[in-house]
């Protein structure tokens, strides 16, 4: 499956002017086009009419802005009240302004100000770029006709319906347009759709003919015409709509629409009438609205956050009723109260209502078990967070000088928890560059140089076998005998390979674009002195003539560019080029070679002319030019996918075969994509004879005339003779093989959804190492005719029903199913490949559970020819169907959808537009800063975040039923034994920063050792530091905490002095006792949850404890009228009391104990990996025992089926394997251990 | 494609340029902070260090405790429950109506001293099941107008005891108005004890609560009378049984100091106690106790703190043992990569 094709299926009639002129036959009859759904009518060259109802359409002024001036007050408002907290917060700001309230209203409604001030500056913040960015757009400048054959600039917005607009080469198209002409005199334009669907090859568009003379700005003077045709919607692919010009109708077809965002290609020029503007267009209307997403800790945070208010309910209802019967029955006798003149708030007559107003005190009261700082707070860690990672050198692109970004801050745990990525393949994967780097010409292999993919391989096997051989050296027991051997075997061949690659490696120059190929046998001309130099030069001809491109010259330097649809052709003829056949001019019938290298010394230029051009299709999977050249030789040359053109060769045409096979073998191993060459030497009476039966078939009209002319085009393609093969490296980015592995091995599967076609996109998963020989391929399409074999006799074209299509396909993914089932070897992995048309049934709701059944299954899943929407559909489904977390990274507006759709988007700042970005939640320029992204700064957060969440509800629970035990001790009457201001201070000051520095400084283990220790990763997506266990663990120890602090001080100050002088203590002097115990245990308990101290983390935890003693001192200072009981209290009475310090002490230490114990406890018994690893780290055994360090952190990659290192393992298997067979006998006497 | 190679002919080399200082200006700066790799101690808990804390922690702890009990021990305390006995027997049975009635309600008790009591000797009033602490009552003061004269009308909070008569009342509220009116006085041998009550309440309440010219007007002149009057000619800041009493307690039990004894009580003294049984603790079934006590350095006499050190101490004592053990019979070599969770169950990621 190693073949490749080059190009996309394009109508060789529409594309190739010299080749054949346009049909003129073509007089399909206009549609009537009336009713519903085909309501727009355009008068084209008047945009006047559009000006009033019913043609006035919208404007081409597009805003993507959540918010306007007028509507950003309430809106965000509304979006911040959506959450629940909020409006909790908010209803007890309110009640804090009424009697029933314990606390001043200050204290209650300057937090919720700022908690909401503050997301709602992020609001607008965001909005305003989004806003910066439109304008950018509609800014944008467009050459439109003015009137009178003149044109001018004008901004994109002031577009309207009806105008006719010049668009020039790279530029976009302003709106959707129709096209009246081009700079071609047939009306042909290419365009590049990247930003649109993602793929990569250019699509011709072509005019109607009427249109086409319209070739000069003058000609559209007195240009009228009217369209009619369908009302927005966003169907990429089709367009129903007439043109009537000069009194005649004609009928339009998508082929004549150019759509915005995408953009001319290799036309100088293009003409067009506006059709639809703004948010009309397709690819607006194609949009989503970008949905505001929460990480999943802050799902599972809203869930702790109803326990919490249940528990609030629960103890403010047992307040309430505490109160009310309290004031029914012990009130009236309670004179010092005077409960005969009372207000209905203390009511012995109406214990009921007196109780109903004082539910409501107490949920304000003890509304500190559901902190509105932890909302504060987690907004501020976000933001810190959110900054190291947009701080991050090592995540900063030299090349482009863009750093990553965290757009939303408010997903960073999110990215410790990812399970899947989906990822896009161009622009994010590739480069989408391809390099000519080998070729196999008569049965010889030329190239040199190892593709990446290779490189890496090689250094990860040595590197592997290095520590294969640590294990040895550690482990005499494990030895076992085949390995020796084969250790020695491979790897002094490794060793070899490496130390040649990793020298190339270095002098690996930036060399000609497309061309990496180095061979000295080849190069400089030096082919002649080949064993078979006709062969050789007859391969550069097939390279240099069967192809569509266009060369280009580059006037200064004189040297040729070729503008060709797909990178990959470009290669060969830039290849072609360096090696001395420089492709230099086409003319109507023929191709210009200039050859440098000839017997007689000079270049030569020759002309072949170009007979005939069989088209490449995807079913064809091969193209051929018949060519007579200049001794008027008739040859077929023919490049194709290398199954298709070894079933077409003559039997003398096999010679090379074997050796070809082979090398196509290899080249396939290493990732690259190959095509393999042949020709045949044609007869002059066989060609006219077959030329007339095509030129007729051509010309005819009738269903079947493209399978006549298949046939036709099939019964040339024969008796080839086989030359050679190339192999072209689709260049990945910088170290996505590397990157692709890691994240393998941190337990990350990794799904591929490209828009381009199955083979590149197979071919990109062999470069990446997602495929790999022997894995089996389960190819599940609807043009299944050679992937899968029981399948291959039902051609499609049977499929006429829908129905059928469905069955074969759910028979397709059963089958498939059931072979995974089946299979019994543990190393067998699957591949899962599905284009998108397939995709469209999978993906239908009685279907979509069992592909992804299937697909779960397979170790890595490619998705070709998928449309954005498809995209979306299929992260949703992954999302949904498997509940885990996903990640969606692309570059294109393609990739807009899913990047919205998944959990997290990840978009790639790199050369494309800026839409993947606009809607992603982060943003890299390498695909390899996704490992660092996740690994490290995932990882990091996503277990700062989980401590922080759990500590904070620790630390509200056990300073908020305190409270509550206190209320029991004053009949419920909803008295806090606290100031109101170390309450307000508790939350802000005094516990503040050391869970901010936990949120943001904490780190278990560096970020070299979350490099190393992939597995690391996983306690991510398992979620073992937020899991309920842990969870309901905090909470308990928060009820421990307040039961300790209460209570202990309850009778260690009950009745008696509590110092020298003999004074009892008062609610001031208790109560400040028990918050200053509050203040140390929980900071105390911070101290212990840490394990990372810098000085700022000591600045804050220990500086937070004196910070209370500070606030203490200073806040006795103040008059009375402000501190009230306070007033020098810590000068006065606690200071001097040793009873205040030792009973400070004792809480402090029988509050921590239990979590000290269950610290110790999991430590020895039950430690976790980073537990390991930080003792490890703490006695530099790191450093004493290398070969332990490097053999635990490459244990400690997951098992993993894709990446290279499965392919290294993969292989060492099947060696292996082999050598069993070979010695029967064991070489030591070991023997008998099974491979580990 | 080729059009990227394809130079933009006259702009390049300034845009070139352009794009390197607008690099340079995005390339983050290099700290130590931004990257995350500031010096850190990175403690861990050890089996030596578990040990040693524990063990620390009951070496100091055990000590405070033996100290505490024994100084809670010192302290000698008389506690004379009086509330039901200090009730003619003939009134028991409505006892409200008793204490509610006109007119002296003398009362004496005896007093035993078990130990040699040296001076001071405080003596308490004990209240039981007020709630002092009640919201209602909490808030039910004045402090502006506690303070400052001018602010003598300042009674908002101090309803419903915040005027009578149409005049407000100082001082204000309930706290005040429900002041502790029993009253003490000792005998030894028919020799009179001083009580001294001054000094009792805190130096700060006195002279920044308490103003100096701010005297009781208006006070239990109500229709409803709560508890003591105050000396009208008396400024606040001397009045020290209301400040005293004016410092809610956190309890509904509690005991406030009604005064010194600055002589010291030999051991099998007896003391007369003439009491005036004026404060209505009937209504509510509050107990009365009248409490004779020395202090020590912890204060009065409270075991708790004591034996609540001990029980730490001796937990942790015990900890560390326990510790001790396990890691003598299942000893785990720290950073022993065996205990990673791939060595643990291989395979089973």
């Amino acid at each position: 499956m190693a073949g490749g094709k080059i190009r996309a299926k394009l109508r060789q009639s529409n594309l190739y002017t010299f080749c054949r002129k346009p049909k003129a036959d073509e007089t399909e009859a206009p549609r009537p086009i009336q009713g519903a759904g085909f309501t727009r009518t355009v008068y084209c060259n008047q945009p006047h009419f559009h000006q009033k109802k019913p043609y006035k359409y919208r404007s081409n002024y597009i805003s993507t802005t959540k918010y306007n001036v007028i509507t950003f007050l309430p809106k965000a408002l509304f979006e911040q009240f959506r959450r629940v907290a909020n409006v909790y917060f908010l209803l007890a700001a309110i009640l804090s302004l009424t009697p029933v309230s314990p606390f001043s209203p200050v204290s209650m409604i300057a937090p919720l100000v700022f908690v909401v001030g503050l997301s709602m500056a992020k609001e607008a913040m965001e909005d305003w770029n989004r806003f910066l960015q439109d304008m950018k757009v509609n800014r944008r400048k467009v050459i439109v006709h003015k009137g009178d054959g003149v044109f001018d600039f004008r901004p994109w917005h002031k577009i309207r319906v009806g105008d006719v607009v010049k668009v020039e080469k790279d530029q976009f198209f302003p709106a959707d347009l129709l096209l009246l002409s081009s700079s071609y005199e047939d009306g042909i334009c290419y365009v590049e759709t990247m930003n649109l669907d993602g793929e990569t090859n250019l699509k011709v568009k072509r005019c109607l003919e009427v249109t086409s003379p319209m070739e000069d700005d003058g000609a559209f003077k007195d240009l009228t015409a009217t369209i009619q045709c369908e009302d927005p919607n966003p169907n990429l692919y089709s367009f129903v709509g007439n043109l009537e010009y000069d009194r005649q109708v004609y009928p339009l077809e998508p082929n004549q629409i150019l759509l915005r965002d995408s953009k001319l290609r290799n036309t100088a020029y293009v003409y067009g009438v506006v059709i639809f503007t703004g948010h009309d267009s397709k690819v607006m209307q194609n949009s989503t609205k970008s949905p505001s997403k929460r990480s999943g800790i802050e799902r599972k945070m809203d869930h702790i956050i109803y326990i919490l208010f249940t528990l609030l309910l629960g103890i403010s209802m047992i307040s309430s009723i505490g109160f009310a019967v309290k004031i029914k029955f012990s009130m009236p006798d309670s004179w010092y109260l005077r409960p005969d003149n009372t207000t209905d708030m203390y009511s012995p007559k109406k214990p009921a209502l007196s109780g109903l107003i004082h539910l409501v005190t107490a949920l304000i009261l003890y509304g500190y078990l559901i902190p509105i700082s932890l909302y504060v707070s987690i907004e501020v860690v976000k933001v810190l967070q959110a900054s190291f990672i947009n701080q991050d050198l090592l995540m900063y692109d030299e090349e482009t000088g863009k750093p990553a970004e965290a757009r939303t801050s408010n997903l960073n745990e999110e990215l410790g928890q990812v399970d899947t990525i989906l990822s896009d393949k161009t622009g994010t994967l590739t480069c989408n560059q391809m390099d000519f780097l080998k070729c196999s010409i008569a049965g010889t292999a030329y190239g040199v140089r190892s593709s990446e993919v290779e490189l890496a391989a090689a250094k990860q096997m040595a590197s592997d076998l290095e520590d294969r051989d640590d294990e040895l050296a550690n482990f005499p027991m494990r030895k076992h005998n085949a390995h020796v051997s084969w250790e020695n075997g491979i790897g002094s061949e490794i060793e070899l390979e490496t130390v040649v690659t990793s020298n190339e490696d270095k002098d690996r120059k930036p060399a000609i674009k497309g061309f990496s190929f180095e061979d000295s046998r080849l190069m400089g001309g030096n082919w002649m002195n080949e064993s078979s130099p006709d062969v050789i030069s007859l391969f550069l001809r097939i390279l240099a003539v069967c192809h569509t491109a266009i060369p280009e010259v580059n006037e200064e330097t004189g040297s040729y560019t070729y503008e060709a649809e797909s990178p990959d052709e470009a290669a060969f003829l830039v290849a072609a080029r360096e090696l001395g056949f420089e492709f230099c001019k086409r003319s109507q019938s023929g191709v210009f070679v200039r050859e440098r290298y000839h017997h007689s010394g000079r270049p030569v230029e020759r002309e072949y002319k170009i007979l005939n051009l069989l088209e490449f299709t995807s079913k064809r999977k091969r193209m051929s030019v018949i060519v007579r050249d200049e001794d008027g030789q008739l040859l077929l040359m023919c490049k194709g996918a290398d199954s298709i053109i070894f079933d077409r060769l003559s039997k003398n045409g096999r010679m090379y075969e074997e050796a070809t096979t082979k090398h196509l073998n290899e080249y396939g191993e290493a990732g690259l994509r190959t095509l393999a060459l042949a020709y045949r030497k044609l007869e002059e009476s066989e060609y006219s004879a077959w030329s007339n039966e095509f030129q007729k078939a051509k010309t005819s009209i009738g269903a079947d005339r493209d399978g006549m002319l298949e046939r036709l085009a099939d019964k040339m393609e024969r008796d080839l003779i086989l030359v050679g093969a190339t192999a072209v490296e689709d260049k990945l980015q910088k170290g996505v093989p590397q990157c692709i592995d890691n994240l393998a091995q941190a337990g990350l599967k990794i799904w591929v959804l490209t828009g381009d076609k199955m083979e590149t996109a197979i071919n990109i998963g062999f470069a990446c190492s997602l495929l790999r020989q022997g894995m089996k391929q389960i190819c599940i399409s609807t043009t299944n005719l050679d992937t899968l074999g029981q399948d291959s006799k039902e051609t499609l074209c049977l499929f006429t029903n829908e129905q059928a299509v469905k069955d074969n396909i759910l028979n397709q993914i059963t089958n498939a199913s059931q072979m995974i089932k089946l299979e019994k070897d543990p190393h067998a992995a699957f591949a899962l490949i599905i284009d998108g048309k397939t995709l469209t049934y999978a993906l239908e709701d009685d279907m979509k559970h069992l592909f992804l059944g299937l697909a779960v299954d397979c170790a890595s899943v490619i998705c070709c020819r998928v449309s954005p929407k498809q995209k979306a559909l299929v992260t949703r489904l992954v999302k949904q169907g498997t509940g885990k977390t996903t990640l969606a990274i692309g570059d294109g507006a393609n990739d807009v959808g899913m990047i919205q759709e998944a959990d997290i988007g990840v978009g790639i700042s790199g050369v494309e537009g800026m839409q993947a970005v606009m809607a992603s939640d982060f943003a890299i320029s390498q695909f390899r800063y996704l490992e660092r992204l996740l690994v490290v700064h995932g990882h990091w957060c996503y277990k700062r975040i989980a401590q922080m969440v759990c500590y904070f509800f620790y630390k509200n629970i056990a300073f908020g039923l305190t409270l509550f035990y206190f209320e029991a001790f004053t009949g419920f009457s909803g008295q806090s034994i606290y100031d109101d201001w170390y309450m307000l201070s508790f939350n802000v000051i005094l516990t503040s920063l050391p869970v901010i520095s936990l949120g943001v400084f904490e780190q278990d283990v560096s970020s070299e050792v979350c490099l190393q220790f992939p597995a690391l990763y996983q306690q991510g997506p398992r979620n073992l530091f937020f899991d309920w266990y842990r969870i309901l663990g905090w909470m308990g120890n928060g009820v421990y905490c307040s039961l300790i602090i209460y209570f202990l001080n309850i009778i260690i100050f009950y009745d008696q002095a509590f110092r020298a002088n003999g004074q009892t203590a008062d609610m001031a002097a208790m109560g400040t006792t028990m918050f200053s115990c509050i203040v140390w245990a929980v900071n105390c308990q911070i101290a212990l949850t840490m394990s990372h101290f810098t000085w700022i983390q000591h600045l804050f935890v220990w500086g937070s404890i004196a910070m209370w003693y500070l606030f203490l001192l200073i806040y006795g200072m103040l008059t009375p009228t402000w501190s009230k009981n306070a007033y020098q209290i810590l000068v006065e009475a606690l200071g001097p009391a040793p009873l205040f310090w030792s009973a400070t002490l004792l809480v402090t230490i029988a509050c921590n104990l239990p979590y000290i114990v269950h610290l110790a406890f999991q430590r020895s018994f039950n430690p976790m990996d980073h537990h390991i690893i930080q003792e490890i780290k703490y006695y530099k055994k790191d450093v004493q025992d290398q070969r332990m360090w490097k053999r635990e952190a490459s244990k400690a990659r997951q098992e993993t089926k894709i990446g290279f290192t499965a392919r290294v393992d993969a292989k060492i298997r099947h060696l292996r394997g082999k050598l069993q067979k070979k010695h029967h006998t064991p070489v030591s006497t070991q023997g008998g251990m099974s491979p580990s | 494609m080729s059009s990227n190679t394809a130079p933009s002919s006259s702009g390049g080399a300034g845009s070139a340029d352009a794009t390197s200082t607008r690099r340079h200006s995005k390339r983050p700066k290099y700290s130590r902070f931004t990257q995350q790799e500031l010096p850190a101690c990175k403690p861990i808990l050890t089996p030596r260090w578990v040990i040693s804390a524990f063990m620390l922690v009951s070496i100091v702890f055990i000590p405070i405790g033996v100290a505490s009990l024994f100084a809670s021990r010192d302290v000698v305390e008389i506690i004379d429950r009086y509330e039901t006995d200090c009730i003619p027997t003939t009134n028991r049975t409505d006892k409200v109506r008793f204490i509610q009635s006109p007119g002296p309600k003398k009362c004496n008790r005896t007093l035993k001293v078990s130990k040699r009591m040296k001076q001071p000797i405080y003596v308490y009033y004990q209240l039981d099941n007020f709630y002092q602490n009640h919201r209602r009552y909490v808030k039910s003061r004045s402090d502006q107008q506690l303070k400052d004269p001018k602010s003598e009308s300042d009674v908002d909070a101090c309803k419903p005891e915040d005027m009578a008569n149409g005049l407000p009342i100082v001082p204000c509220g309930l706290i005040a108005w429900s002041l502790f009116n029993d009253t003490y006085s000792f005998s030894r041998n028919k020799q009179q004890l001083t009580v001294n009550k001054k000094d009792i309440s805190w130096k700060s309440d006195r002279e920044h609560k308490f103003g100096k010219n701010v005297f009781p007007k208006n006070f239990q002149n109500g229709s409803l009378k709560g508890g003591a009057t105050l000396n009208t000619s008396k400024p606040l800041s001397e009045q020290e049984d209301l400040i005293v009493w004016m410092r809610t307690a956190a309890l509904p039990t509690f005991r406030k100091l009604y005064g010194k004894i600055e002589v010291d009580l030999e051991e099998n003294d007896t003391i007369e106690v003439i009491l005036d049984n004026n404060y209505n603790t009937y209504s509510f079934s509050g107990k009365k106790k009248l409490v004779l006590s020395t202090t020590s350095w912890i204060g009065g006499r409270n075991d708790f703190l004591g034996i609540a050190y001990l029980t730490v101490g001796g937990l942790c004592f015990f900890l560390a043992m326990a510790f001790t053990v396990v890691y003598l019979v299942k000893p785990r070599q720290l950073g022993d990569p065996s205990y990673l969770s791939w060595n643990r169950n291989p395979g089973g990621h």
